[in-house]
């Protein structure tokens, strides 16, 4: 079995070495491995299909059939639009003109929300700034106590008026945070929401309403790495229901391929700001680009295909 | 554009044009792997499906659907036991285990099937052996009390092996009908933690014999889910999985795979978060998600 792409070009490449120009079949046979490498990686598949119809454009393309190893030239190609695709215009937070500055998390249940409050908040501590956690998840059961533990960790203050476990209306926690959070001079608020599936239309509906009563800087959308094929659905619902202005990866600290980078980044059009690596709070990253690229394509071992042939 | 469309219409309507062409076999294919079952292993069952229609000669409409309908049903095992193993021996409980990587709902999954169990009018012990999440004992507590099952809890960061072993005492002691222990999430790559696991299957295994060990699955996992399945076989010799989430988009496709290579069914399926959204697996339920009927 071909485990990689580099293994399941390096039948095709064999087979190119010698000639000189790729033929239309030479181009659809790499192609067809690319797609199967991609699909391998879980980007999906509505995703891999533009994107390789796209590359295969590219390689039949002048720059191509110039190189002096072609094949080494298509591999080039899904590199690097993988990483323009994956980086786009990289941007930083987003800080208010007044303070405080309003971050709204959303995703699906389990994704790393709550976790990721924690790492925001110590991050951005330790750049100086002054963070307040808003325990707006009244609903997972003892998600407050979650975020408490968390911000004491994370040595910031939590907001929980409410005690949760179906207690309590969220959007009036997240909307008085505010005025919470510029009485006790916090120049940065981090709101926890509950987990919702994109077809759960009252809680999409209770994620607005939270939205529209804080109208936060950013609403960072927190997806599992380890999601298949349900990123494109799961990605365009929070788009629609929510909205969000940027992503962030979780659970990049196993061996997912993380195709979903692509997918999200390329259906929602919004960029990949940070990366979660672990459970701890330090581990926490700003979002690579070339080595997501690299991950999702095993890209280790391509580079040395490249020199090698 | 039109790919997208395509997938939304579901594959029985696909087969109910006049002829398959390479299209419509390829839309199947899109379909199938668009439920995260895997490009291998769609590409095999579509072939499989060509060679039988076309052994068959051409037939209607209805019985090709019906040829997919019933392959599919094979590949997802629907003869497989799906027996959970939860009945008492003689004076001592039996043991559940629950496993899996971090946010996949194993302790929501824990307190549902206590709730079912208590439903059944047993007496159940929980064990919070997740001592390093931040409050996920007191979420476990919570459930516990939701559902009436008493909990068996340390402090945060003591040794989970030994939670394991007292829930298990507690359980014989009181003379209970099971005792489910609820474990910290653990990515499979990280080996001092899936080591640590082991260590309190073992510990366990010193007092009574574990009847379930339930792998819990995400069904938005896609194919990182094998390797998940196969760490965690390795390490605690899983008996069943729980295929959680499936209330959502995601189809789940990556069990049927899973299935396959490790001969462990899943036995439950999640399809909420309240209480009682927890149902045994039925392959036809799933089958037809996956064909989008
Ligand atoms: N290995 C690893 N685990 C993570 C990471 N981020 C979060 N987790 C774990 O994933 C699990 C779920 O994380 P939470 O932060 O509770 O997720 P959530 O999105 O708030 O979950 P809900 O509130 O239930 O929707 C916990 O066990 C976390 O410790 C990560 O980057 N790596
Ligand atoms: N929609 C839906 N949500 C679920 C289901 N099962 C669990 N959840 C939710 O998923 C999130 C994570 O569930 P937990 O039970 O905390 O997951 P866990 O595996 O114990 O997480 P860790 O202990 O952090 O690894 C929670 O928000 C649950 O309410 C399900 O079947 N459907
Ligand atoms: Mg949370
Ligand atoms: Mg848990």
């Amino acid at each position: 079995m071909f485990e990689t792409l580099s293994d399941r070009l390096t039948s095709v490449f064999s087979s190119l070495k010698s000639k000189g120009r790729l033929s239309d079949a030479d181009i659809d046979a790499t192609c067809r491995e690319i797609r199967i490498a991609l699909l391998e990686a879980d980007v999906a598949l509505p995703v891999v299909k533009e994107f390789v119809s796209h590359v295969k454009e590219r390689a039949r393309g002048a720059e191509v059939s110039q190189a002096l190893n072609p094949a080494q030239q298509v591999v080039k190609i899904v590199n690097d639009e993988l990483v323009r695709i994956l980086g786009g215009e990289t941007r930083r937070l987003r800080f208010a003109k007044t303070p405080p500055t309003v971050i709204m998390l959303a995703g699906l249940q389990g994704a790393g929300k709550t976790t990721l409050a924690g790492k925001l908040a110590r991050w951005l501590r330790e750049q100086g700034h002054a963070p307040l956690l808003v325990a707006a998840d009244l609903q997972r059961p003892n998600a407050v106590q979650q975020l408490q533990v968390v911000g004491q960790r994370a040595q910031v203050a939590v907001h929980a008026p409410e005690p949760g476990n179906g207690v309590g209306d969220p959007v009036k926690v997240a909307r008085e945070s505010i005025d919470h959070a510029r009485r006790q001079q916090h120049d940065i608020v981090i709101i926890d929401t509950a987990g919702r599936l994109g077809i759960d239309q009252e809680l999409m509906r209770q994620a607005a309403d939270i939205r529209d009563a804080v109208s936060p800087d950013e609403v960072l959308f927190v997806v599992d790495a380890m999601i298949g094929q349900d990123a494109v659905t799961t990605a365009q619902a929070f788009m629609d229901g929510v909205g969000f202005d940027g992503v962030v990866l979780t659970k990049l600290d196993g061996d997912a391929r993380g195709g979903a980078a692509l997918s999200v980044r390329h259906i929602t059009g919004r960029p990949i700001m940070f990366a979660s690596t672990g459970e701890k709070l330090e581990d926490f990253d700003a979002f690579h680009p070339d080595r997501m690229a690299s991950r999702i394509l095993d890209m280790g071992d391509i580079l040395t295909l490249i020199e090698q042939a | 554009a039109r790919s997208q469309s395509a997938l939304g219409r579901g594959l029985l309507e696909l087969l109910s044009r006049d002829r398959l062409d390479d299209d419509a076999w390829d839309e199947i294919e899109d379909t199938l792997i668009t439920a995260d079952v895997g490009v291998a292993p769609a590409r095999a069952m579509v072939e499989e499906l060509r060679t039988k229609v076309k052994v068959l000669g051409s037939r209607g409409h209805d019985e090709v659907r019906a040829l997919l309908r019933e392959q599919l049903l094979i590949q997802v095992g629907a003869d497989m036991d799906r027996t959970l193993h939860t009945t008492p021996h003689g004076e001592r409980p039996a043991i559940v285990l629950v496993v899996g990587v971090n946010g996949t709902g194993k302790t929501t999954t824990t307190g549902k099937l206590a709730r079912a169990l208590v439903g059944d009018g047993r007496r159940v012990v929980l064990g919070a052996a997740d001592t390093f999440r931040a409050a996920a004992a007191d979420q476990l507590q919570t459930w516990g009390e939701r559902v009436g099952a008493e909990v068996v809890r340390k402090d945060e960061g003591a040794d989970p092996a030994s939670v394991a072993f007292d829930a298990v005492s507690k359980g014989i002691e009181d003379k209970v009908d099971a005792v489910i222990i609820d474990t910290a999430g653990r990515l499979h790559t990280k080996t001092g933690l899936m080591d640590e696991l082991g260590k309190v299957k073992r510990v366990i295994e010193k007092r009574a014999t574990v009847d379930e060990v339930l792998l819990v699955l995400d069904a938005t996992t896609g194919q990182n889910g094998m390797r998940q399945a196969q760490v965690f076989a390795e390490v605690v010799n899983i008996t069943g999985i729980v295929l959680t989430k499936l209330d959502g988009t995601a189809k789940g496709g990556i069990v049927i795979s899973v299935q396959r290579e490790l001969g462990v069914p899943v036995k439950l399926v999640g399809l909420g978060e309240g209480p009682d959204d927890l149902a045994p697996f039925d392959a036809e339920a799933f089958v037809d998600a996956i064909l989008g009927d």
